[in-house]
């Protein structure tokens, strides 16, 4: 990148800026701290400079946008063919408030859907199941069968839309509902598109949303990822996510080198399914976070795109570039929101939203400042769309691709995060794989630390948190928050047992049996549950075949 | 005798919600305070709660909820805790909990609740002077 | 205080989840409560179950008390971990990993810290299980972690003691404590579906047979393999300790060791009243600092002194 001449006056100079200028400042005016860290505590040095990239290889380190190993970006053009994907995740109480958010989401400019589930949809239970007590239509809409599931997309043409849907381990029964509604609407499924998050392994490592042990699960994620591959070739069959891990306290670089070992066991175990890798990885997606510290957020992004590229290429031999391409959907960090003066949380989602443009996202929803405390608001959600509005039409971040590149910083970063990256990745490896590593509580135990750490610098003061630990006031408690019909369980027990009374049950038994056949062999139980939801066969009862057949998982936990 | 009381606590997440970060935290900060902590990890039902607080003789429960679910398990665990005569165990709350739910949560028996963002060893404090006054 | 003894003696789990916590904070009133209970002890079988962190015991003894429990036996657990020694804190895991036993009144688990006091905790772990045999459990499982020397006098408290080792973890016959193998009854290799499982069994194998020469013992242990997690092996492993039980009963070992215990527990509570007493009549005074003084200042010395002490307490022996 540099002539060896000049980087050697370089250094001659920046030896004598160190000892000169910078001493004499430093012995009057001392540095606010002694070492300066990133949120993940990655060390920041003073200044950057051409000696920070003394090897650098443009062709080998960048490239160009759309190209290997797409450190810049994974499409040529970037955001100034398109902006990336707005696309808020909404969800909560019935499948009929949802829609109405829906639909007003959809006449503000939004331009895909995100379906948030409550917590027993997530884990297979029917809303009249005992443990759904208290949780029903909580965090996300309740779905039990696929008649809430039209509600849901009333009048919204599935073939207009884009659909992300965060389910995990019943990811194959809510995807077959989605499936058996386009085909009510007459849309076939090669016109279909979405996401479904089907990604278990981030839920038994740290968001608790599981079912069954992991062979079994992974059994049906992979089961899931062939079907669409070979009938819904539109769908994105997993979201590979570190989203999660992050918001369970991880650092940057581990948020990214446990998403990448996740991917490599989900590629391995598809391998092993006798697949192509150039036949599902190319709608392989990921899902990440961002948090506030902008550069680093950007090197993260940089540093995985590059190294996942080089995994496919190296590893798994993928020649396809579509399946080189880590092509992800980011959220803003909920953690990073503080119920303590919750409008300072619009600056902090900005700043997130400005690394995840320059960090070249495919997709983003941004936290409603008020997330810390309840539901979001419908004013809050609309400030958080147009907060990615303003990004996109008026920052010009989104008007030149990977701005960011050839700074010193980002590309020293860059390189200090794919080392890191790569150096889990060993030791995973060394251990035998993920599942393995999980099964030690490496992962979950790497995380955590991390998280204690964090809130160790907190406590401390080493870490300035605003409103949290410095700038703190006494404020009025919060009004206007969104709360949920708490009668939502007995409405909806009341539908289910409606539906239990009307539809056929010969037709309903049979669909059960013939899925609980098939899950006993090796078929795909794709088809067989597609037909067990038209004979409107429960989220709980289809799991429940599973759950006869592999038992549930029992984590161990890992303090 | 050289006897020593020390302060045991059950730290629980009732419910479906899977977020343990702040569970696991305080686990490990209370332990490092010199209580003894079992935690009993996700989707607990308050009788299982209950179950685990008679059986270990706790002083204290500690749940914790980002659900929005408080409003049902926190004062059912209070209440279970009665029938099975621990009423003196102290019952405390964290997670996602609306300013407007904490004086119900509160009447129902739970001792503190303890919001986003509240240091860990506060609440280190709290536990301890409940005790010492004892 | 309540007569929480009787208490127990009726089918109350509180009365002895607080008897438990007393002996553990080494109250004085706990001896009161044992004495009433102990008339009631005896029928309990004691198992203990004992190795390295990762082997997998707790999920080990979480498919035993299944399997007891399909037996119609009702079951008491100790599941003993490491307090920090730093803050004297500690994290009990244990638990999380038996709760396929939530909801069933007939299985009692207590999660114990070891409280830096290794010593002490062997005899406060005989408690425990004495309260749970009284209690009327059919068997006792004390769980603990490690398998250093003090886990080994807690192992004793056991009629049967399961060590558990798995691949993986350098658990190897060369880096097993010599008391291990003198306090195990059988063996599991865990996690057996893992590479390294079979040459570890054949390790182990090899060493109880030498040893078997060398000790002339009647009771050879076997070697089981399982995979908890899979609930492979769990049934097999009860009809092994079953085995060793009537191998204990029939050659009248059962009776001869639980009187060895019996003697050794009696011994220490005498020795620990005697110098409790004693030392409260030597200490309590603060001549006893003039002694050190003395003794620091070589004008006495510490072997001629200590017999003085003694005859003025036991004059009678001089």
């Amino acid at each position: 990148m540099f002539e060896k001449e000049k980087l050697k006056t370089i250094k001659t100079e920046k030896e004598k800026w160190d000892c000169g200028p910078v001493e004499k400042v430093c012995a009057k005016f001392p540095e606010r701290k002694t070492t300066f860290t990133t949120i993940s505590g990655e060390e920041v040095e003073r200044l950057y400079t051409p000696l920070d990239m003394a090897d650098f290889d443009y062709d080998t380190k960048l490239g160009f946008p759309g190209e290997y190993p797409f450190t810049r970006g994974v499409q040529p053009t970037m955001y100034r063919g398109r902006f990336w994907t707005m696309r808020q995740y909404a969800g909560f109480g019935t499948a009929r408030e949802t829609n109405e958010r829906y639909r007003y989401l959809l006449e503000q400019g939004q331009t895909g859907l995100s379906v948030a589930f409550d917590l027993p949809t997530q884990s297979g239970y029917d809303s009249d199941h005992a443990l759904s007590m208290g949780e029903v239509g909580k965090v996300g809409v309740a779905i039990d069968s696929v008649d809430d599931m039209r509600v849901l997309f009333d009048q919204i043409p599935l073939d207009k839309v884009t659909t992300s849907m965060t389910i995990n381990a019943p990811a194959t029964v809510l995807l077959a509902m989605y499936l058996a509604l386009a085909e009510e609407q007459g849309v076939p499924y090669s016109k279909v598109g979405g996401t479904v998050q089907n990604d278990i392994l981030k839920e038994i490592i740290c968001r608790g949303q599981y079912i069954y042990p992991p062979l079994p699960s992974m059994r049906l994620t992979v089961d899931l990822i062939k079907y669409c591959y070979e009938q819904v070739p539109r769908w994105n069959t997993i979201s590979i996510s570190g989203y999660h891990i992050r918001e369970a306290g991880s650092t940057a670089a581990q948020e990214m080198a446990f998403t990448i070992a996740n991917g490599i066991t989900y590629v391995q175990s598809c391998i092993d399914r006798g697949m192509e890798v150039d036949s599902f990885a190319p709608r392989l997606s990921f899902f990440y976070n961002a948090f506030t510290n902008v550069l680093e957020e950007v090197a993260k992004f940089r540093a995985g795109r590059r190294y996942w590229a080089r995994v496919m290429k190296e590893r798994f031999g993928a020649e396809n570039p579509r399946s080189l391409m880590m092509r992800y959907h980011v959220q803003t960090g909920g953690v990073t929101l503080t119920a303590q003066q919750p409008l300072n949380n619009v600056v902090r989602v900005a700043l997130q939203t400005l690394a995840t443009a320059y960090g070249g996202a495919q997709s983003l929803h941004t936290n409603s400042y008020d997330e810390a405390l309840c539901l979001p608001t419908e004013e809050a959600v609309t400030v958080a769309l147009r907060t990615q509005q303003v990004v996109a039409e008026e920052s010009g971040a989104a008007d030149t691709i990977d701005p960011l590149a050839g700074s010193y910083y980002v590309e020293a970063m860059t390189d200090q995060i794919e080392a890191e990256i790569d150096d889990y990745i060993q030791k995973i490896d060394a251990m035998g794989g993920t599942l393995k590593a999980i099964d030690e509580g490496y992962v979950q135990k790497e995380i955590q630390d991390s998280a204690y750490r964090f809130q160790k610098e907190i406590e401390s003061n080493e870490r300035v948190y605003v409103g949290i630990n410095r700038y703190t006031m006494k404020e009025p408690p919060p009004t206007n928050l969104l709360k949920v019909d708490p009668r939502q369980r007995e409405i909806e027990t009341e539908k289910l047992e409606k539906l239990r009374a009307e539809r056929d049950p010969k037709s309903w038994k049979a669909a059960l049996e013939r899925l609980d056949e098939v899950s006993r062999t090796d078929e795909n139980v794709m088809p067989a549950v597609i037909e067990a939801v038209k004979a409107r066969a429960t989220v709980g009862e289809i799991c429940d075949v599973w759950r006869k057949i592999w038992g549930e998982y029992r984590p161990k936990e890992f303090v | 005798m050289t006897g020593k009381k020390r302060i045991k606590v059950i730290m629980a997440k009732p419910g479906l919600d899977g977020h343990d970060r702040g569970a696991k935290l305080l686990a490990r900060v209370f332990a490092e305070a010199g209580m003894e902590v079992v935690y009993t990890g996700l989707r607990q039902t308050p009788e299982m709660i209950v179950e685990a607080a008679l059986q270990e003789d706790a002083d204290v429960v500690g749940l914790s909820s980002l659900s929005g679910v408080h409003n049902y398990f926190f004062p059912r665990v209070v209440e279970l805790l009665k029938e099975n005569g621990l009423e003196e165990v102290l019952v405390v709350g964290g997670g996602i909990i609306p300013d407007e739910d904490v004086p119900g949560l509160k009447d129902a028996g739970v001792a503190a609740i303890f919001g986003p963002g509240t240091k860990t060893e506060d609440i280190v404090t709290f536990i301890q002077e409940k005790f010492s006054s004892n | 205080m309540e007569d929480l003894a009787a208490e127990v003696l009726q089918g109350s789990v509180r009365a002895m989840a607080r008897i438990i916590t007393l002996v553990e904070n080494q109250d004085p009133r706990a001896f009161e409560f044992l004495g009433s209970i102990y008339p009631h002890t005896g029928r309990a079988y004691v198992l203990g179950i004992t190795g390295s962190p990762g082997t997998g015991k707790s999920t080990l003894t979480d498919k035993i008390i299944s399997v007891l429990r399909r037996q119609g036996h009702t079951v008491g657990v100790v599941a003993v971990d490491p307090s920090s020694p730093f803050t004297g804190g500690a994290l009990l895991g244990d638990r999380i990993r038996m709760q396929r036993a939530a909801g069933d009144p007939d299985v009692f688990i207590r999660s114990m810290a070891t409280r830096g006091n290794l010593g002490g905790l062997a005899r406060t772990t005989a408690d425990v299980i004495k309260i749970m045999d009284g209690f009327g459990k059919d068997w006792v499982i004390v769980e603990t972690v490690g398998v250093g020397q003090d886990e080994v006098e807690i192992a004793k408290t056991a009629d049967t003691t399961v060590v558990v080792l798995a691949p993986g973890l350098g658990d190897t016959v060369q880096s097993m404590k010599a008391g291990v193998m003198e306090i195990a009854d059988l063996y599991v290799i865990n996690k057996a579906d893992r590479s390294g499982a079979d040459s570890l069994v054949t390790e182990v194998r090899v060493r109880v047979e030498q040893d078997s020469h060398i000790k002339e013992a009647d009771w050879q242990a076997p070697v089981l393999k399982t995979v908890a997690v899979e609930d492979q092996g769990t049934e097999p492993l009860l009809e092994a300790i079953e085995n060793h039980r009537s191998f204990l009963e029939k050659s009248g070992r059962l009776e001869k060791v639980r009187r060895e215990k019996t003697r050794q527990e009696t011994l220490s509570l005498l020795t620990e009243e005697i110098s409790c007493n004693i030392l409260e009549k030597i200490l309590g005074d603060g001549q006893f600092d003039d002694l050190i003084d003395d003794i620091v200042a070589h004008r006495k010395d510490p072997y001629t002194s200590v017999k003085e002490i003694v005859g003025t307490i036991f004059p009678e022996e001089q």
